[in-house]
């Protein structure tokens, strides 16, 4: 791809050098004019992926990866974008494949997509109040309501934390990444809080 | 069917058969049991293949898998239960006529399973009364059959067929939606 004329055209993309594809950090102001350009002068015809992402430490924390693939020559090019108050412009009118990914997107990280044709969740029920995937969110959960009032009436069922202690999958020996809670690791879990 | 149930001898007794109403509604039920697919993850393919030549559910008269749970006696929920199927789940049961029953499949219809998240409900029987858990991840047809017989044999078991509650609680007809 011609990165000289991306980086002329759209001056605050950064070339991150990429170990496996060619990867900016865009403006999230700029991202559907540069996926636009990408498609229409580059030839970046295929979204291969778009995925919210919470860098945690970061500010701002939150973020939207985008692959793109030129089926011409096979050429990958990866954007991410920072979000400004949580929101990103749509590029599902330039590619309408992104449109369920960007309701995931915004389902798991509330990410909201400025433009979006069909802004609701996708994966969650509507009066989900969490975005389960942002890092501040414990893998059991919090407790809410049930879905549907009427079947909660009758069974007294809530949505509640799920127990993260022992179980038939616990996994044990070896090096685990400290984001997510373990089964033998009981530093914190549905009883404790994670300090 | 337990021998004494129907136990005579027509060339003594004449052509006769003296038996409890309950046996015999019970026999009829345990022999024709329509089960509900609720094929909610990959349990559903194991499920499938009982359905098939193979292991053939057809020899315990299970065959007639009802798509619609008004047509249906017993739900067989195989696969895992997200909080947003629960409804679902539910609401399919409520509207299954009575007598039914609930089988679940699997260590996820079951426990939960290996999905200890925020979005899977830990155990089916939080929202629908379950008569037979069946253990494996998943099942092989074998155990289904055998969860299947099982259910038949408490069936065959149960008191009061004819009475207007069933098995102790009454119908409850509420959600219908």
């Amino acid at each position: 791809m011609d990165v000289l004329a991306l980086t002329q055209k759209f001056p605050q993309t950064q070339n991150c050098a990429g170990q496996d594809m060619t990867t900016f950090a865009v403006n999230s102001a700029e991202l559907a004019d540069i996926v636009k350009y990408l498609r229409d002068e580059q030839g970046f015809d295929l979204l291969a992926d778009l995925c919210g992402m919470d860098w945690k430490d970061r500010t701002p924390n939150l973020g939207v990866v985008i692959h793109l693939l030129n089926t011409k020559n096979r050429e990958y090019v990866r954007l991410h974008a920072a979000c400004v108050d949580d929101s990103v412009p749509t590029v599902s009118a330039i590619h309408p494949g992104a449109n369920w990914h960007e309701r995931e997107a915004y389902d798991m990280f509330g990410i909201k997509f400025i433009g979006h044709p069909d802004p609701r969740r996708i994966l969650m029920w509507d009066a989900y109040p969490y975005h389960p995937l942002r890092k501040d969110f414990p893998l059991a959960g919090i407790e809410v309501p049930f879905p549907a009032a009427d079947v909660a009436a009758v069974t007294g069922q809530t949505v509640e934390p799920a127990p993260m202690m022992g179980g038939p999958f616990v996994s044990s020996g070896g090096h685990m990444s400290g984001a997510e809670p373990q089964a033998l690791d009981q530093s914190w879990n549905e009883e404790k809080p994670k300090s | 069917m337990v021998k004494s149930d129907f136990g005579y001898n027509s060339k003594i007794e004449g052509e006769v058969i003296v038996t409890r109403a309950d046996a015999v509604v019970n026999w009829v039920r345990s022999h024709s049991v329509w089960p509900m697919p609720m094929g909610l993850a990959c349990c559903a393919i194991e499920l499938m293949a009982a359905g098939g030549s193979r292991f053939d559910i057809s020899r315990f008269g299970m065959e007639v898998m009802r798509f619609s749970p008004r047509q249906a006696d017993c739900m067989i929920v195989s696969g895992t239960v997200t909080y947003k199927m629960a409804e679902v789940v539910r609401r399919i049961y409520d509207q299954m006529a009575e007598p039914k029953w609930v089988v679940a499949m699997g260590a996820c219809a079951s426990s939960g399973g290996m999905y200890r998240s925020y979005a899977t409900l830990q155990g089916v029987d939080n929202i629908v009364p379950v008569d037979i858990y069946i253990s494996g991840c998943p099942p092989r047809p074998e155990a289904l059959l055998d969860g299947m017989m099982l259910l038949q044999e408490k069936i065959r078991q149960e008191g009061g067929s004819l009475k207007r509650t069933f098995r102790g609680r009454t119908v409850d007809t509420k959600i219908v939606s």
